[in-house]
């Protein structure tokens, strides 16, 4: 070095840089941060912070009488809200021991798999959006906006749906809410199909996902992946298969996995698991359109204690009256016991754990959030990639920060 | 030969004897527990033993029972034999005035934020955990609010004087 060049002491010393990425970035899509350290371009070092929309939903589920957890739950994964809201049903009827009739269990398969549809969608097209194509997002997003009208047809609110109830369905869905999703099983295989040749062999989005951020499947399966994550890496988890609930046993499907574990593979499984489960919906219906006398009108089971009953009744009979006051004020004293149900969430499994002392609220709940738990794999999986690949890859592992915080 | 909740423990009493202890099946899943010192041991054995291979870890938390003196603090671990698809809970318990609990991240690297949670909320003390800190808790917190000692507001409460949002007139 010449001498006429005069640098801060310390600088030569002092190899590498600090970035802050996040809270607020744009390529975060939520509020965390990753402390990255850089040499160059290359990351040395990663750290992660979370909390930032910590909402204390466990402890608040402790003074909550059921019904009143359920909108909690909305705000988990929000982008896929009403799975959330139909895994927490299931998990309240578990321990209560509830049957519901098997066309309810069709019409949970149907909002499910569409928030599914919604959510990888999203993370897909964010994924276009964050490696510079943006216009696969904007071309898909009228799609979620459908079936955002699907769920406000059915529940009334689009993103934060709170829809069903312990039992089956407030109400029945309407025959526009059937329109409306046999329009978006006509409609949408062509706009996927139109999305995936937009990407999927697209030779500038191929080169920034290909092997960024892989992970083997036993560094994934050791740090508590699940969902597409883990699928990518070649491990064909799938609790809709595992342990089915809602009769998914009865649906015939794929579980799409990968072999590398890296963006790219996240996002073919992705894609692939959207194509499956346009094909579990049309099941659905057809099982649906397949049932016959009352059982193809009923869309809630027969459990007063926790199901309000009809307005109507409530201002002309006794019994549906003191349901509904009971219910709506929390007076019902639910069985001892401790649970543990999962359903497949569109990010891997969501799990809640359930401990009631027989009193009216919850003792103890858990919610087991996927994308907290991988989260904490993102360090290892870019240390030693460029800065860019670190964008990919959280944009790949689809994190949600309301998940993640709860 | 599918792996049925008798054969679990029946291989846990073998190995560990009567210090496996509270065996029950609430809705089908194994559930037991152990002393607290033991739970690295009991882990590793669920993990390490060829026909019981719980490698997946589910879930680490945290829950509270003010009333089980000495035993106020419990960690509930969820484990998962992905090849024959069952599961296991697991506890331990530990006292409030001292609650270590050695950590588990050396056998799953997946507990490490979860310990870290349980932490934050119960305060537990993950004994070698490599970034015990708080996670999602400002750090200069200095309580764990998950203990029940900590109700959430009484929405009657008539004592808070707010201009905008005041309960004292009523």
């Amino acid at each position: 070095m010449s001498d006429n060049v005069l640098l801060p002491s310390g600088s030569i010393e002092k190899q590498t840089t600090t970035l802050n990425l996040g809270p607020t970035h744009p390529a975060t899509h939520g509020v965390f941060q990753n402390i990255i350290e850089l040499d160059g371009e290359k990351i040395v070092a990663a750290d992660s912070t979370v909390g930032y929309i910590h909402r204390a939903f466990e402890k608040i589920a402790e003074r909550r009488p059921l019904y009143q957890i359920t909108p909690l739950t909305d705000r988990l994964n929000y982008c896929s809200a009403p799975i959330n809201n139909m895994g927490w049903h299931l998990t309240c009827e578990k321990l209560l021991n509830v049957q519901v009739p098997r066309r309810v269990d069709y019409l949970r398969v149907i909002i499910m798999e569409l928030a599914r549809i919604t959510d990888h969608l999203i993370c897909n097209s964010i994924m276009g959006v964050d490696s510079g194509a943006y216009t696969g997002f904007l071309y898909v997003m009228q799609y979620r906006e459908l079936v955002y009208e699907i769920y406000e047809e059915i529940c009334g609110s689009r993103l934060t749906t709170n829809i069903g109830r312990i039992g089956g369905f407030e109400r029945d869905f309407t025959n526009t809410a059937f329109e409306k999703i046999e329009r978006f099983l006509k409609e949408y295989p062509a706009v996927l199909k139109e999305f995936e040749n937009l990407f999927t062999r697209n030779r500038i989005f191929m080169e920034r996902a290909i092997g960024a951020g892989p992970i083997s499947a036993e560094r994934a399966l050791n740090y508590g992946f699940t969902g597409p994550n883990l699928r990518a890496a070649g491990v064909d988890y799938d609790v809709r298969v595992v342990a089915p609930y809602s009769r998914y046993e009865e649906f015939d499907f794929e579980v799409p996995v990968g072999s590398t574990g890296d963006s790219y593979d996240r996002f073919l499984v992705r894609n692939g698991e959207m194509w499956q489960s346009l094909s579990i919906i049309e099941q659905a219906m057809q099982k649906l359109n397949d049932l016959k006398g009352e059982e193809a009108t009923v869309y809630h089971a027969d459990v007063p204690e926790y199901y309000l009953p009809p307005k109507k009744d409530v201002y002309t009979k006794m019994e549906a009256l003191i349901w509904h006051f009971k219910i709506i004020m929390g007076e019902i004293n639910m069985p001892a016991g401790e649970v543990y149900h999962s359903v497949e969430g569109a990010n891997g499994e969501l799990g809640f754990y359930f401990i009631s002392d027989g009193g009216r609220t919850p003792y103890r709940v858990h919610f087991r959030r996927p994308c907290f738990i991988y989260y904490q794999a993102y360090a290892e999986m870019v240390k030693g990639a460029m800065l860019s690949d670190a964008i990919v890859v959280m944009s790949s592992m689809n994190l949600i920060a309301g998940e993640m915080d709860a | 030969m599918a792996l049925t909740n008798e054969y679990i423990k029946e291989k846990l009493v073998e190995k560990f004897g009567d210090q496996v202890t509270d065996f029950e099946e609430p809705y089908g899943l194994l559930t037991f527990r152990s002393d607290k010192d033991l739970n690295l041991k009991v882990l590793n054995f669920l993990v390490e033993e060829d026909t019981l291979q719980f490698r997946f870890l589910t879930d680490i938390c945290g829950v509270h029972y003010p009333d089980h003196k000495g035993q106020e603090i419990a960690v509930v671990y969820h484990l998962h034999n992905l090849k024959e698809n069952v599961r296991v809970r697991y506890k331990v318990f530990a006292s409030v005035a001292q609650p270590d609990v050695y950590t588990a991240t050396g056998l799953f690297a997946g507990a490490n934020w979860m310990e870290r949670e349980t932490y934050d909320f119960y305060g537990v003390n993950f004994v070698g955990h490599p970034n015990l800190k708080r996670i999602l808790n400002v750090e200069e917190m200095d309580y764990f609010p998950m203990r029940k000692e900590y109700p959430l507001e009484d929405q009657s409460r008539i004592d808070k004087d707010d201009e905008m949002f005041g309960r004292a007139g009523f």
